[in-house]
C-alpha cells in the first residue's frame, strides 16, 4: 500500500479489447494465456483539465510554461503510467513476479510525477482570485504562526529547504500527525507514508527554466503571488483521502 | 540554551587555537586550490543548430559557476569544520562536496567532450576507439542507441556516460543521478548533460530531438585520449 498508493486507488477491470494487437487470428485456435490476456485489462487515467487558462497564472507562471508543463510533462506521465499498468497487468496475469518488479520504477516515477501535478494545479489559482489570498486559509494560516512565527518564517523555511534540492524534485507543506512540516520529495516521488500534503511547488527545471532561466529564487518568490490558500486550507482541515479526490475523478 | 551556545563556541575557540598552525596551512592549500570556472575552447553560439548559444552561455556562465561557487564554499567549510575538530561539520559538507564537486567535474568533462560541427565535433570515432566500440557494443551505431535510450531512461536529473573500466578495458554506457560523478573502477570517455536546463530553452519537453542532436557535437577526439589514457 505504502509502496505502491496508486494501486489502491486503481480498478481492474475486465473488458473485451478492441486492440487488434491483442485478439488473436481466428483461423488459429487460441491460447488458453491469450485469451486471459486479451481480456485482462485495466482502466486507465486522464490527465485532469486545469481549473484555470494557461496565461492565468501570468505573470508569475507564463502561459507558455503551463502549456507545456500540463499538456506535454503532465500528459507523459500519465501516457507512460497507463502503459505501465498494462504491462503490470499482463505480468501479474502470467504470474511474471520479475515482470512486475521490473515496472515497479516506472508506476512510482509516472504516477508519482501524475499524483504530483494533478495536486500541483489545484493548490494553484490566478493572484486576481480570493483564493490567493492567505485570508482564505484561517485554520492553516494559525498553525503556520505556530510553527514558524508567521507566514513570512515559513516562507524563509521552504525557501531555503527548495533552493537547498540537489536535483529535479518538489517541496510540500504537509500534515502528519503532529502538526505541519515541510519536506521535499525527489524527482517524482510522491508524499507517502500517510502526510497530508497541503501544498507542493514543482521545483524541476521545466517548471520554470522558459521564464526564470537559472533563477530559480526568483520563481519561488513569485510562487506565492498564485498558491491557492483556499485549497491549502481544506486540505489541511481534510484527510488525505480529500486531497486525493483529485486523483480518482481522473480515472 | 545560550549557556550551552557559548561553552561550545569557547570549546570551539580552544580547539581553534589549539590547531591554529594546521588551519593556516589547510587555508593556504585552500586558495592555493580553489576551483575556477575553466574557459570553453569554443565560442558559445558554435554548437548551433545542435546547441544554442543562449543554453551554452547559461549553462557554461551561470550554472557551471554555481557548481564552481559551491564547491570553493563547501571546500572551504571542510576547512573551517576541520580546523575546530569538529567531525560532524566535516561530515555535513560531503553532500554538497559531492553535488558541487561533481557538477564541476561532470560540466568540465563535457565542456572538452563537445567541438563545434566539422571542426572537431560530430562524425564517428576511429581507430583504437572504435575497434573497442565494435567489439563491447557491437557498432557505433548499437552504442548510440543504447546512450539515447539511457538517457531517455534517467527520472529526474543526471548525466550518461560512455565509460572504461580501468581493470579490463571494457566500455559500457551508465547513468548517474543529479550530479553523481563517475567515480571507483570506471573511467568518464565521453558525458552527455540530461538536466534539462541543457536543453530546454530550445528543445523544451522534446528530449529525445536534443540527445539526437547532441551526436553532431561529439568530439571524438578527446573521447579517443581519454581511452587511450
Ligand atoms: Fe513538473
Ligand atoms: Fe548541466
Amino acid at each position: 500500500m505504502k509502496l505502491l498508493p496508486l494501486l489502491s486507488l486503481f480498478p481492474v477491470c475486465i473488458f473485451a479489447s478492441t486492440n487488434p494487437d491483442l485478439a488473436w487470428n481466428s483461423d488459429d485456435s487460441p491460447n488458453p494465456q491469450d485469451l486471459h490476456l486479451t481480456t485482462m485489462s485495466v482502466g486507465a487515467y486522464n490527465l485532469p483539465a486545469l481549473p484555470y487558462a494557461y496565461n492565468a497564472l501570468e505573470p508569475s507562471i507564463s502561459g507558455q510554461i503551463m502549456e507545456l508543463h500540463h499538456g506535454k510533462h503532465h500528459q507523459a506521465y500519465v501516457t507512460n503510467l497507463n502503459n505501465a499498468l498494462k504491462t503490470y497487468a499482463s505480468a501479474t496475469s502470467s504470474n511474471d513476479i520479475a515482470g512486475q518488479i521490473a515496472l515497479q520504477s516506472a508506476i512510482k516515477f509516472n504516477g508519482g510525477g501524475h499524483i504530483n501535478h494533478s495536486l500541483f494545479w489545484e493548490n494553484l489559482t490566478p493572484a486576481s482570485s480570493p483564493d490567493a489570498k492567505p485570508e482564505s486559509a484561517p485554520t492553516l494560516m494559525a498553525e503556520v504562526a505556530k510553527t514558524w512565527g508567521s507566514l513570512e518564517g515559513f516562507q524563509a523555511a521552504i525557501t531555503k529547504t527548495l533552493l537547498g534540492l540537489q536535483g529535479s524534485g518538489w517541496g510540500w507543506l504537509v500534515k502528519d500527525s503532529q502538526g505541519l512540516r515541510i519536506v521535499t520529495t525527489k524527482d517524482q516521488d510522491p508524499v507517502v507514508g500517510g502526510e497530508v500534503p497541503i501544498f507542493g511547488i514543482d521545483m524541476w527545471e521545466h517548471a520554470y527554466y522558459l521564464q526564470y532561466l537559472n533563477g530559480k529564487a526568483a520563481y519561488i518568490d513569485n510562487i506565492w503571488n498564485v498558491i491557492n490558500w483556499k485549497t491549502a486550507e481544506a486540505r489541511f482541515i481534510g484527510t488525505r483521502e480529500d486531497a486525493f479526490k483529485i486523483l480518482r475523478a481522473s480515472i | 540554551m545560550a549557556a550551552l551556545l557559548r561553552t561550545s563556541a569557547l570549546r570551539a575557540g580552544l580547539r581553534a587555537r589549539a590547531a591554529k598552525s594546521t588551519a593556516a596551512m589547510a587555508s593556504t592549500t585552500f586558495v592555493r586550490g580553489k576551483a575556477t570556472l575553466p574557459d570553453l575552447s569554443y565560442d558559445y553560439g558554435a554548437l548551433e543548430p545542435y546547441i544554442s548559444g543562449q543554453i551554452m552561455e547559461l549553462h557554461h556562465s551561470k550554472h557551471h559557476q554555481t557548481y564552481v561557487n559551491g564547491f570553493n564554499a563547501a571546500v572551504e567549510a571542510v576547512a573551517e569544520a576541520e580546523a575546530k575538530g569538529d567531525a560532524k561539520g566535516v561530515a555535513a559538507q560531503a553532500p554538497l562536496i559531492n553535488f558541487h564537486g561533481g557538477g564541476h567535474v561532470n560540466h568540465t568533462l563535457f565542456w572538452e567532450n563537445l567541438a563545434p560541427n566539422g571542426k572537431g565535433g560530430g562524425g564517428e570515432p576511429e581507430g583504437k576507439l572504435l575497434t573497442a566500440i565494435n567489439e563491447d557494443f557491437g557498432s557505433f551505431e548499437t552504442l548510440q542507441k543504447q546512450t539515447n535510450a539511457a538517457l531517455a531512461g534517467i527520472q529526474g536529473s543526471g548525466w550518461a556516460w560512455l565509460v572504461k573500466d580501468k581493470t579490463s578495458g571494457t566500455l559500457s554506457v551508465v547513468t548517474r543521478p543529479n550530479q553523481d560523478p563517475i567515480t571507483g573502477n570506471l573511467e568518464p570517455l565521453l558525458g552527455i548533460d540530461a538536466w534539462e536546463h541543457a536543453y530546454y530553452l530550445q528543445y523544451q519537453n522534446r528530449k529525445a530531438e536534443y540527445f539526437g542532436a547532441i551526436w553532431d557535437v561529439v568530439n571524438w577526439g578527446t573521447v579517443s585520449k581519454r581511452f587511450e589514457n
